[in-house]
């Protein structure tokens, strides 16, 4: 008998990796290969315009060219400042519509319906109708500042370094907090309404009821959604590339960009694989420091 | 008294949410119905006169059936291939008794985590190798890098949501695995393959990054990169770029309004077990 068992449960692992193994092999072929080749390149001259160079290895001179290089610096602290100024605003805004879409008694299918559209509709039209309406010529927004005199009557956003950067906050605020909405909204529902209504028999008022008993019981849907976005605020490339092309100069240039032009326009493989390199390591180092916040923060909410 | 305006601040908060939230997209559309010269109004609010001139001039001397085609078929087959494949695996990894499930889970989750951009440099390479760029498989095979592990991801969270008895049943009537898995599981599992299917052909109908890297020239551009590579002689040829928005956004919002809880489904299933 109990030899028996063991043979079915052996079946039954067979069964499991025969099943695992397209899936497994597909994304070793092509995703942890290519990491693996690109951190491999990040080591040699590569430069596909001077090809009689051949690609000897020089080990991680493109690193400290890289940490030399002001435009990669610049890039860094573009993306990682695009990701804790646009991450917290979606944070606190979709919290808002979460709360909002729970709440809603009557028309639920047409608020899901409003907030799932931004979400999906392609990145690369999000930014194309942000830059149509920050034009300086066509846009509705900037006629509006002008309007309100909050801006002089020919204020171009793109012309300003830091101006430049509100279409491409704005459209990404736009976009994704209806994504971060719908996280929440999922963990809104699993808390049970009976602890509110406990709550309001003692006196605690929306606000107060809303701070002490919803907002502690969400963080954990909070911790996922703010790494969901943070990650991929991090490889921030579409909005930048159409808004603004990283321009003025490259005072909007985010490291996946930057990394994009060394790759595909000035054909520097070997330097740029370093550039992708950092990227993927910007993003890694993120995603480990935020699952040990992640382990703490359950734990505090739960205790 | 006092309590009626406060219970009312939710409410306009709301609409207004919903306001923002709706605005670019009925202004996108307003506008791509524009004659060109209204455009560079200073307030031009509501279309006065309609015309549908800029759709004209996008199919006839743009091509946009072109990309339109293109990203279909690429998007369509990148689901085609990347969802029952995905299925299996995620079968196996939320049912089956195997080791280092939690690796390969995790695996997965990290891989469509990192920046498209760290895969593109040997992805040219090896495509350039077998020539590939700028055909439909050179598309399909990048897409492959995310969309297998969001497929493997969102449908072991559907499986792992299905109950089990159904399946111990019809194997107890002396069923195989693989049977059940045809005849009792994927029934039950339908709408959450649907979600996932859904979800993997508007990231692929979205993306950007590889479509511009692996495409060289008009025929093989997606949406989405022949949208951004629209030149006008002087300046952007606003009309003509907005009714492509609005062509790209149609799919999108056709499958929105069809699927949405299959959406909603498939965006919180892929998080709660985050």
């Amino acid at each position: 008998m109990n030899h028996r068992v063991t043979s079915i449960e052996h079946a039954e692992t067979r069964l499991a990796w025969l099943l695992v193994a397209p899936a497994l092999t597909i994304i070793l072929l092509v995703s942890l290969v290519p990491i693996a080749v690109t951190g491999w390149d990040a080591l040699h001259l590569h430069d596909l315009r001077l090809p009689w160079l051949g690609q000897p290895f020089i080990g991680i001179d493109n690193f400290v060219e890289a940490a030399n290089d002001p435009r990669f610096r610049a890039a860094l602290l573009h993306t990682v400042a695009f990701a804790l100024i646009s991450v917290p605003l979606e944070l606190v805004l979709g919290l808002g519509l979460a709360v909002m879409m729970h709440a809603a008694t009557r028309g639920r299918t047409f608020v899901r319906v409003s907030a799932l559209l931004p979400w999906a509709i392609p990145t690369v039209v999000a930014a194309l109708l942000w830059r149509f309406m920050f034009d300086v010529q066509t846009g509705i927004v900037a006629a509006s500042f002008r309007t309100l005199g909050l801006v002089g009557p020919a204020f171009d956003w793109f012309v300003h370094p830091r101006a430049a950067w509100f279409p491409i906050i704005a459209a990404d605020v736009w976009k994704t907090t209806p994504f971060v909405a719908i996280l929440l909204l999922a963990g809104l529902q699993t808390i049970d309404p009976a602890l509110g209504e406990a709550a309001e028999m003692d006196g605690a008022g929306p606000v107060r009821r809303f701070i002490t008993i919803t907002l502690p019981l969400l963080i954990p849907a909070l911790v996922v959604a703010a790494a969901f976005r943070m990650l991929d605020a991090l490889r921030l490339f579409d909005l930048a590339y159409v808004v603004t092309g990283g321009g003025p100069g490259s005072a909007t240039e985010p490291v996946s960009l930057y990394a994009f032009i060394t790759l595909m326009q000035r054909l520097r493989f070997g330097y740029g694989s370093a550039l992708s390199v950092t990227a993927f390591l910007l993003t890694f180092a993120f995603a480990l420091v935020w699952v040990r916040v992640l382990g703490r923060s359950i734990t505090g909410a739960r205790s | 008294m006092s309590i009626r305006p406060v219970a009312l601040v939710p409410a306009i908060a709301g609409v207004l949410l919903l306001a923002v939230l709706l605005f670019p997209i009925c202004w996108m559309l307003a506008a791509s119905l524009m004659p060109e010269s209204r455009l560079f109004e200073s307030r031009p609010f509501l279309p006065t006169a309609v015309t549908f001139e800029h759709y004209r001039a996008l199919f006839d001397e743009r091509n946009f059936l072109v990309p339109v085609r293109n990203s279909l078929l690429v998007s369509g087959l990148t689901t085609l291939v990347a969802v029952p494949i995905a299925a299996l695996c995620a079968y196996a990894l939320a049912r089956l008794r195997m080791r280092g499930k939690g690796l390969v889970l995790a695996c997965v989750l990290a891989i469509s985590m990192f920046p498209q951009i760290s895969i593109v440099p040997p992805l040219y390479l090896i495509l350039r190798e077998l020539r590939l760029l700028n055909t439909y498989p050179g598309l399909v095979l990048p897409y492959l890098t995310f969309s297998m592990p969001l497929g493997v991801w969102l449908l072991t969270g559907f499986f792992r949501q299905l109950p089990k008895d159904l399946e111990e049943a019809a194997m107890l009537d002396g069923a195989t695995r693989m049977r059940a898995l045809r005849d009792v599981v994927l029934p039950l599992a339908a709408p959450g393959i649907a979600s996932t299917a859904i979800l993997t052909f508007l990231y692929c109908w979205n993306e950007f990054l590889f479509a511009l890297s692996f495409t060289l020239g008009p025929d093989r551009y997606t949406v989405p990169v022949a949208i951004t590579l629209f030149r006008g002689r002087y300046q952007v040829p606003w009309g003509e770029v907005l009714a492509a928005t609005v062509v790209a956004t149609i799919p999108v919002a056709l499958l929105v309004l069809a699927c949405q809880r299959r959406i909603v489904a498939g965006l919180t299933v892929g998080a709660t077990k985050g």
